[in-house]
């Protein structure tokens, strides 16, 4: 079971914006979140994927707990089973496709595994510049899945593609997903999407579930 | 006197040991002026501006004081390393390094705030530590950020000459370094000497900008 319950304000220049967000949701379960630009949507994974220090509240992963205000817990991102995908990918440009997911796996026969499970094979050897917007997608869900993370975050993955590669990479992702079996949060800004491939939907507007 | 290719030697040792001191040194302070947030960050910034804009006789003239045998910075040298400094080559390095440290700084700052976050946010969401992430995903891609450094402070030390006059004097073999060479020459009315080591100095600075300017370039077509 994963459990957030997040607080953390949030300064852009002269624009101040709170996070106030809580869920729980079941192992192995996809927790959709829906929300206009500016909702908090990509501040919320940042909490849960350590890259934000929230101001309270708590992150907890099954028996473990990631974040804790009370207790004084925060543990950084390399200290959490997670995978992110960015909403650019933030692929590493000076890296091949292979290059990428083995900097997560470490391990060889790992890599071969997920370029396999996301049809990445034949171009291994390519770097992100010779890539078309769905072959990052699925280098940055290879590479996202390298450390067998027990949570997936998914920011914005399909927002990049044009309309029909949308719907063809939503349901290979499904696939993926459900193959590794591990807990996901995908965020989006469009509801079918949502509906189409989240087993359970939550609302964020101005930074609170609605 | 005739043409004494010696100062070549002597300036050529002087880029290499301050590019490669500075390179080493500047990369931790260039990576808190562009990461760090603080505000005391700031000010230790225009403190490492500084040599860009004073005087290389005031900068020369203080760091006499500081290197000569009776300076704390001399006498230390003197008595742990049993080093002088003042008149010495291991002095004009150290006066070399102050009076470069901007060249190298800023270039490596650029380089280091070139690389999009998120690369390095990625990174750390992959497992990977601070230092892993330097030398794996940060240093890979600044290539151009570090050859700038490397090219602009070695032509400027190659180029130095103020505070070199001041820590080093002019001791042949030792000291002695192009610049001073020429301001020689001309001081004894041999401007084909002057013209041969000016000359030189030109085409290696040429040099070292158009290659710098070719993989800006080639990074930028990328």
């Amino acid at each position: 079971m994963l459990r957030f319950d997040l607080r953390i304000h949030l300064r852009a220049g002269d624009h101040d914006f709170r996070l106030d967000a809580a869920h729980s949701l079941a192992e192995g379960g996809l927790l959709g979140i829906r929300g206009a630009s500016g909702s908090g949507k990509t501040s919320l994974l940042r909490c849960l994927a350590g890259l934000y220090h929230p101001d309270s509240g708590c992150v907890q992963m099954g028996e473990e707990t990631w974040y804790d205000s009370r207790q004084g817990v925060f543990f950084p991102p390399q200290r959490r089973s997670i995978g992110l995908v960015f909403q650019d990918y933030a692929l590493f440009p000076h890296m091949t496709v292979y290059g990428n997911i083995q900097y997560a796996t470490g391990d060889h026969g790992r890599t071969e595994e997920l370029l396999e499970l996301t049809r990445l094979t034949t171009i291994a050897r390519h770097f992100p510049r010779e890539l078309s917007g769905g072959q990052k997608q699925r280098t940055a869900l290879a590479r996202a899945l390298g450390r067998r993370p027990r949570l997936l975050l998914l920011d914005e993955p399909l927002s990049a593609l044009d309309e029909d590669l949308r719907y063809s990479l939503g349901e290979e992702l499904l696939r993926i997903r459900a193959e590794s079996g591990v807990t996901a949060i995908l965020v989006s800004h469009s509801r079918d999407e949502i509906s189409r491939l989240c087993t359970e939907v939550i609302e964020l507007a101005d930074g609170r579930v609605s | 006197m005739s043409f004494d290719p010696v100062p070549f030697r002597v300036s050529f040792q002087l880029g290499i040991w301050v590019t490669s001191l500075l390179l080493i040194l500047c990369f931790p302070l260039a990576w808190v002026f562009a990461r760090s947030r603080r505000r005391w960050v700031v000010w230790i910034e225009s403190v490492t501006t500084l040599p860009l804009v004073l005087s290389p006789t005031v900068l020369g003239f203080y760091l006499l004081i500081l290197l000569s045998p009776r300076g704390p910075v001399g006498s230390f040298f003197l008595s742990v390393f049993h080093v002088r400094l003042a008149f010495s080559f291991p002095g004009i390095v150290i006066a070399g390094c102050l009076a470069s440290l901007p060249f190298m700084l800023s270039a490596l700052r650029t380089g280091i705030l070139s690389v999009p976050s998120q690369l390095l946010d990625a990174s750390y969401t992959l497992g990977k530590g601070r230092i892993e992430t330097i030398f794996r995903v940060v240093v890979p891609n600044m290539k151009s950020g570090i050859m700038a450094g490397i090219i602009n402070t070695f032509a400027h030390t190659l180029g130095e000459f103020g505070v070199v006059l001041m820590i080093g004097g002019s001791i042949p073999g030792v000291t002695k370094v192009v610049s001073i060479a020429i301001y020689e020459r001309v001081e004894s009315l041999n401007f084909g000497d002057a013209h041969v080591y000016a000359g030189i100095l030109i085409v290696i600075s040429y040099g070292g900008v158009l290659l710098l300017n070719r993989l800006q370039r080639r990074e930028a077509k990328r």
